[in-house]
């Protein structure tokens, strides 16, 4: 973390998120940890069935109750949001804490306006009048950038383009003025040029709030782009951590290190494949036993005495900056940069 | 490009859907102008990238050139053969040459259907019968492609994203194709799994010397691809060029807008230029007169609103090179207004 002595905001404790559904309990997270500061953004990285979104939901409380077993501790401001009931939730989701989904339009209600929509929580978490919420709605729809506020805040969500529901997306998650902003994947529906607009926005009004952001995305683009510190999820459980600048040019995890490898750049060589990783994500279902990764690693077999596939890796966090991985640092450190210069 | 016959030529081709409105009798009463004048050549071998943000009609001018649509106006002929409006009879031959793979893996598979099934079924239609029979083909077609023969027997619902694509190559393959027009092969998969279908289309491109017209919005996935790249801009090619003029000296200020927004996953390197272009793609119902991007565009003058650039080599343009816009960027020009808040590349 780039500073210790502040008190974290948001605190997950050794979160596990069990499902129970018909073909057996899937391990969706399993035993995450992390903390956020406010002003802050952490970037979660991770492919389709990582557990990303669903530590997410898990933290707003809106997962499903009656099939979830949770264990561990989620920690808002020093208030446990676990035990917390319904109606404390209520109370700070879109007060407190509030999120932005991926698709603008399905998150968005087509038979009310923009502003309705935007002025609805307002009002239910201030008490204010039809008429104030109005004004606070153009206000917020003005301070997101969307041209004649005052004209538009009456438009239904189909008469918005795709940037521009996203924009009113953020502006009813910002409204109460949030300290905990949840971004799950807000861009990737997007175009790039669009993309680069919402970003902007985004680290535009963090720096105007202090909000803390948890941003959520499968793209190391944009995590470049946006996070100062990152999270790299693998099967439910985080394989990698630390500053945006640790993990994108020194990985010490065998996956994140794929990961890059995987990415084609605008500049890197062009003749050479990619290295992609092997194999597929795996099925939480009936994950991997040892490292849920070891299935698909490239140095699993230099580990001695098949560890990876019998003992799972613990993560050592210091100072924020931790990966888990069975193979030691040294030894990775030499096989990694063999890796990387076979791709030059 | 040589001067040899480019193995697909496209002028001048439009296509125009229709909106219908009015009570009680339907009338047209507008067009959607998807794409609206393309001019490009394919060579025998060669692949060419197409890319540009939602709604620039890639899409439309793949299904164009397989013929899945009716083109409004223009022409498109293969190996000299004027098929732009042929009929199922003369477009029965060219279609098992012309070859396409698709965005979606799960909707382009028919689950009812086993791989064997899938993966023979161009072969069926066209009657074809190799050497060996249809079954051995197949089974050669999933060894080529990175699948297990022995899942000959399997429903795609047994196969993971990144398999099914895989399945989706090797049914295009199926006919020996001599193009491949591949609509976003890989955005619908991870990123992990993409890098893979990426490698096993380079690898099938190169070994079987298939032209691909590959159609994507990820401009990094584009430029490992295809040996020349086209840009889109609302129905219209706005620069085309080999690989390495298009992303080394782009011309078109839409290409320097497009390619300085890609987010990059490097921290170590000095900031790019950032430009950030304002508001959303105008709508193709109605695009602007003139340069269609003038709207967006920090250079555009009256000029602009009243003249249609034409797509040309601009000068200082390699040959094949070609921009359309009256004021082309040139290698070191400060990409004025609207820039960087950004607190990096201010420091």
């Amino acid at each position: 973390m780039t500073s210790t002595d502040q008190q974290p905001f948001l605190s997950v404790k050794d979160l596990q998120v069990h499902f129970s559904t018909e073909d057996g309990i899937v391990k969706a997270v399993d035993g995450l940890s992390f903390d956020l500061i406010k002003g802050q953004t952490l970037g979660i990285v991770g492919e389709s069935g990582s557990g990303k979104s669903v530590t997410n939901l898990t933290i707003l409380g809106l997962h499903d109750r009656a099939h979830t077993a949770i264990e561990g501790e989620i920690l808002l401001d020093g208030k446990e949001l676990l035990t917390a009931s319904e109606k404390e939730l209520e109370r700070l989701r879109g007060n407190k804490m509030s999120m932005i989904f991926q698709d603008a339009l399905a998150s968005l209600s087509p038979f009310h306006t923009i502003g309705t929509q935007i002025g609805e929580t307002y009002r239910k978490h201030t008490g204010a009048s039809k008429k104030e919420a109005r004004a606070r709605a153009i206000e917020m729809l003005k301070r997101v950038g969307i041209p004649q506020p005052d004209v538009r805040v009456d438009d239904y969500p189909h008469q918005f383009s795709g940037g521009m529901r996203q924009r009113a997306m953020i502006a009813m998650a910002l409204v109460c003025d949030p300290e905990l902003l949840i971004a799950d994947e807000p861009t990737t529906a997007l175009d790039v040029t669009v993309q680069a607009q919402i970003l902007d926005l985004l680290k535009e009004l963090q720096q105007e709030f202090g909000t803390a952001i948890i941003f959520i995305t499968h793209d190391l683009g944009v995590i470049a782009d946006i996070a100062d510190d990152v999270l790299v999820m693998y099967g439910g459980r985080c394989v990698e951590r630390g500053t945006k600048e640790e993990v994108l040019s020194s990985p010490q995890h065998p996956y994140t290190l794929g990961l890059l490898g995987s990415m084609p750049s605008l500049d890197g060589p062009v003749d050479v494949p990619l290295s992609p990783i092997p194999g597929s994500p795996p099925s939480l279902l009936n994950p991997p036993s040892g490292c849920r990764f070891h299935p698909r690693c490239t140095f699993a077999d230099k580990v001695a005495g098949g560890l990876c596939s019998t003992e799972r890796p613990l993560l050592d966090v210091v100072d924020g900056r931790g990966s888990a991985c069975h193979l030691p640092p040294k030894q990775r450190g030499d096989l990694f940069a063999d890796f990387a210069a076979a791709r030059h | 490009m040589s001067n040899a016959q480019p193995l697909l030529d496209v002028s001048g081709l439009t296509k125009h859907f229709p909106i219908k409105g009015g009570f009680p009798i339907k009338r047209t009463v507008g067009a959607v102008q998807a794409v609206d004048g393309l001019d490009f050549q394919v060579a025998e071998g060669e692949a060419l990238g197409l890319v540009g943000e939602s709604g620039c009609g890639k899409s439309t001018t793949g299904r164009l050139i397989t013929r899945l649509l009716e083109p409004t106006g223009g022409k498109i002929s293969y190996r000299g053969q004027d098929i732009t409006h042929a009929g199922r009879r003369d477009l029965a031959p060219i279609r098992s040459e012309i070859q396409m793979i698709f965005q979606d893996p799960y909707a382009s598979l028919n689950p009812r259907q086993t791989v064997g099934k899938i993966i023979s079924g161009p072969m069926e239609i066209n009657d074809i019968n190799p050497a060996g029979g249809r079954e051995a083909r197949v089974r050669e077609l999933l060894e080529i492609v990175g699948l297990n023969p022995e899942h000959y027997n399997r429903f795609p619902h047994e196969f993971s994203g990144g398999q099914r694509q895989r399945i989706g190559v090797a049914r295009a393959l199926a006919l020996e194709p001599k193009l491949i027009v591949a609509d976003e092969p890989v955005s619908a998969l991870d990123v992990s799994i993409q890098a893979q279908v990426v490698n096993l289309l380079q690898k099938v491109q190169r070994e079987l010397g298939i032209a691909f017209v590959f159609i994507a919005h990820d401009l990094a996935i584009v430029r490992h691809f295809s040996q020349r790249v086209a840009v889109m801009y609302l129905g219209k090619i706005v620069e085309i060029a080999d690989r390495e003029d298009l992303y080394d000296n782009p011309r078109h200020p839409y290409t320097r807008a497009l390619l300085s927004a890609v987010p990059e996953a490097t921290v170590d390197q000095e900031p790019r230029e950032r430009i950030r272009l304002t508001g959303d793609v105008p709508s193709p119902i109605n695009p602007p007169s003139g340069c269609r991007f003038r709207t967006r565009c920090w250079k555009a003058t009256e000029k602009c609103a009243t003249e249609a650039p034409p797509l040309v080599q601009v000068e200082g343009n390699k040959p094949g090179h070609l921009t359309a816009c009256h004021y082309p960027e040139t290698a070191d020009a400060v990409p004025a207004p609207r820039l960087s808040k950004d607190p990096e590349a201010a420091a």
